[in-house]
């Protein structure tokens, strides 16, 4: 292994000298596929765990759909696979928080951010800014094994005997802080916390080395200003993770000594059981504020690196430059900025000052403003381009579609006073599902669609492809659009059994139908994943370096790169990443020197 | 064969070990600040419980202090050469070190029993038990880190004259001597 770094360092440390160093020396089974110091083959790892993660955590949301859209029914294979969490067909109430709790942990953490930055920043910062890999590639291949120990401990905790935490994704004391109160607050939880630890500390590993690479390791030429928007997202995402991970763990440290050492940073006052605990002077509110610090940076730790994917195969299948590349940049970073300031408003009912309110409420309309202009400029980048309809095209398109949907929604909630309304109900649901959710795992889909060439030298099927995109997005707002009326309603999220009240009853069929719906998406996701994995193997072979007609670096690497990327030397960067239909040509990769009668852009 | 990850190109700008480092101690002050602002906000509430930071807490920051002092000086004995009196300021950096984290453990047992402890209601001394302990781990692992690079300078395999991987220690040692007079200043107002 440490051959294979020095080796790494050699071939860096003489990138200008012309030769080909990276074939020197013998891989084995275990330090080219496990124990990999490499990019991108540590992105493949992450994408493939992140998938397995995304089946376990959609099935969730099956077996709980199942419950919400046919409350009355019984299904005995329930218990056949689940026994006692399912008693008779039905799922218990217990069961059916631990599996809301674990499909919001598993694909917010596990999923849309290590799956997707794990993968897209490994695979692409070292290609397209022109490095033979990470700063520091032991560190990286940390950052993947600390995530695979944390998938571990919360796969653990899935099949202990009191199954695993079941608070919902936020786990608020008290009650996660009382393993008195639930079974879903007894070692599931510790498990939950220990798990997210390490998840911390894996992110930590891997954006200290995306933010050190990004910044110190760009190929000759390659000014931040030359940099393809994909990894302006990631370095952004990169900021806010390295910033804003660390005060969850604070929470959750605070969180371990309440529950184990009888501390009361959070609790105050309990009655468990008719008992009075001796807590007192603790806040619950307390852990809100860091839970959010995190949770709000977080959901855009999730949508930012999409923005960038998605930028990148707008510009590329329209075959026109982005428009507005500095707007882009800067609203990437007023995002990052603002996103630090409005944890808050997942607050407004805690009892908030007014007046503070007020405060979060203008900073999150203001996030509204930078992303009505990337927006803005998606659009006006197709506008008239000469589209590419391939599959990873469709879905860039389609996250963009799903983003403007759910922003609109978050503009209802960023207003304390209708947020009153609508905090906890269906309508959040609809909200972050479609904002976050759906459109962050179209721009993941769209990202696989296009850069699978590059990871594997194969295509993904296509026919497949548009199947999965055309009933995906259907299916996407045939489930979440009617989640809207429901929360108008006040129709309350969590809920198990709404049957108490009559005014819900007219929501039964619709239940049911969003129930069919999950089911069917779910299946189209499977097939989804058959295509991969058929691809990786049987898929058209890529025949030519650059597929796409792209300017970026990763497409002058040879087809199946090794080890290092460039056979010879790291190419030199004299243009931006956007020359698409240029003084009448076409594309002009970034490695072409500049002529002399170029126009400017 | 040039132990060096960085290009020719890249020489003129911070090695990016040091920049890791830069951005990691961002983000471990960030783990305190959000601890810190958390007892800001619990301390205005009712039923706060405050408490008197035992002497022996002195002791250690001399100890800590000192300890950078020693510190400095070891990278500067590398920087001229001096392998042998490095070895030493090295050597003595780590058992002040190992001496700090001695007396925060004493210091929190003294304060443990003046009846400060974790049951009941909440306070001062249950946020520094964290704090104060979470700043321990962050020393024990750089009394790890001085160790190893300590051990590895007695093996004197490595001819290495390369200064970055002590300069790198130095940067977090000095950091978590900052980070610890913070939160000393913090608790002595605050607490
Ligand atoms: C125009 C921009 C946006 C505004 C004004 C906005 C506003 C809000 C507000 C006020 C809430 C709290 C609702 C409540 O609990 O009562 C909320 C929830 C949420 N938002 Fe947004 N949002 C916006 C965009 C986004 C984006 C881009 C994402 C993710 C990529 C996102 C993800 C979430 C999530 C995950 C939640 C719910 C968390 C939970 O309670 O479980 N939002 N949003
Ligand atoms: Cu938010």
């Amino acid at each position: 292994m440490s051959d294979t770094l020095h080796i790494q360092h050699g071939v860096a440390s003489h990138g200008h000298s012309g030769e080909p160093h990276v074939h020197h020396h013998k891989e084995t089974f275990i330090s080219k596929y496990i124990f990999s110091m490499d990019h991108k083959m540590i992105a493949k790892q992450f994408l493939v765990t992140g998938i397995i993660w995304a089946i376990i955590g959609g099935l969730f949301s099956v077996l709980f759909r199942l419950q919400l859209g046919f409350p009355d029914q019984s299904f005995p294979i329930l218990e056949t696979f689940f026994g006692r969490w399912a008693e008779g067909g039905k799922i218990k109430p217990e069961f059916y928080y631990a599996l809301t709790t674990m499909h919001g942990t598993v694909l917010i953490f596990f999923v849309l951010t290590a799956g997707l930055s794990g993968t897209f920043a490994n695979l692409l910062i070292p290609l397209q800014v022109g490095a033979r890999d990470m700063a520091s590639p032991f560190m990286n291949m940390l950052s993947y094994w600390m995530f695979f120990a944390a998938s571990i401990v919360m796969l653990s905790s899935l099949f202990t005997q009191t199954g695993p935490a079941a608070g919902g994704w936020t786990v608020y004391p008290p009650l996660s802080a009382l393993g008195l109160a639930s079974q879903g607050s007894k070692s599931g939880m510790d498990l939950w916390i220990i798990a997210m630890t390490l998840f911390v500390a894996s992110q930590l590993l891997g954006g200290l080395n995306y933010i050190s690479t990004i910044l110190n390791m760009r190929t000759k030429g390659m000014s931040m200003t030359r940099l393809p928007l994909t990894i302006w997202a990631l370095l952004f995402t990169a900021i806010l993770g390295v910033l804003s991970f660390p005060v969850l763990l604070s929470g959750l440290v605070l969180l371990m000594f309440d529950r184990h050492l009888g501390t009361s940073f959070y609790l105050s006052d309990i009655f468990v059981a008719g008992q009075a605990l001796p807590n007192e002077g603790g806040s619950a509110i307390l852990y809100q504020h860091l839970f959010w610090f995190l949770g709000h940076p977080e959901v855009y730790i999730i949508i930012m690196p999409t923005m960038g994917l998605a930028s990148e195969i707008l510009a590329i299948n329209s075959r026109k430059p982005i428009f507005g590349y500095m707007a882009m940049i800067a609203s990437l970073m007023a995002i990052c900025v603002l996103a630090f300031l409005v944890w808050a408003h997942h607050m407004f009912v805690t009892g908030m000052n007014p007046f503070l309110g007020s405060v979060f409420v203008l900073l999150t309309l203001l996030i509204a403003i930078p992303s009505a202009i990337k927006v803005f400029n998606w659009i006006t980048t197709i506008w008239r381009g000469n589209i590419r309809f391939t599959p990873g095209m469709l879905f860039a398109i389609g996250f963009v579609s799903i983003f403007i949907s759910g922003g609109l929604t978050g503009i209802f909630l960023g207003n304390s006073t209708i947020d009153i309304h609508l905090h906890d109900t269906m309508f959040v649901i609809a909200h972050f599902h479609i904002v976050m959710g759906v459109s962050a795992f179209f721009g993941m889909f769209a990202g696989i669609y296009h850069w699978f060439p590059k990871m594997f030298g194969r295509y993904m099927n296509n026919t497949l492809g548009y199947i999965h995109f055309w009933v995906t997005i259907v299916c996407a707002y045939l489930i979440f659009w009617p989640m809207h009326y429901q929360g108008f309603a006040g129709m309350p999220r969590r809920y198990l059994d709404k049957s108490s009240w009559v005014s819900f009853g007219q929501f039964h069929s619709l239940d049911a139908m969003i129930t069919v719906v999950t089911i069917i998406v779910f299946a189209v996701q499977l097939m989804f994943v058959f295509n991969y994995f058929y691809s990786m193997y049987k898929g058209r072979r890529v025949r030519t370096q650059n597929p796409w007609d792209a300017t970026t670096l990763e497409w002058t690497t040879p087809i199946h790169p090794g080890h290092g990327n460039w056979d010879g030397e790291i190419p030199e960067v004299h243009r931006w990443a956007y020359d698409y239909g240029k003084d009448g040509r076409d594309f002009i990769p970034q490695t072409e020197p500049v002529g002399e009668n170029e126009s400017s852009h | 064969m040039n132990t060096s990850i960085v290009s020719e190109q890249q020489h003129r700008k911070l090695h990016p070990h040091k920049f890791a480092l830069w951005v990691a101690i961002a983000s471990i002050l960030m783990m305190f600040a959000g601890l810190t602002s958390a007892f800001i906000v619990k301390s205005n509430q009712a039923g706060w419980r405050t408490f008197v930071l035992p002497g022996i807490f002195w002791v250690s920051t001399v100890l800590i202090l000192a300890s950078s002092l020693t510190m400095l000086m070891a990278i500067k004995a590398f920087k001229s050469r001096g392998m042998r009196q490095y070895r030493g300021l090295l050597g003595i950096t780590f058992l002040l070190g190992a001496a700090f984290v001695i007396c925060q453990v004493i210091g929190f047992n003294q304060l443990w029993n003046s009846n400060v402890q974790f049951k009941g209601a909440s306070g001062a001394g249950q946020f520094f038990y964290a704090i104060a302990g979470l700043h321990a781990v962050h020393v024990i692992g750089g009394v790890i880190a001085l160790l190893v690079i300590f051990l590895k300078s007695i093996a004197g395999k490595t001819k290495s004259y390369d200064a970055v991987p002590v300069e790198v220690m130095g940067m977090y040692w000095h950091f978590v001597d900052l980070l610890w007079l913070y939160l000393m200043i913090f608790f002595i107002i605050l607490g």
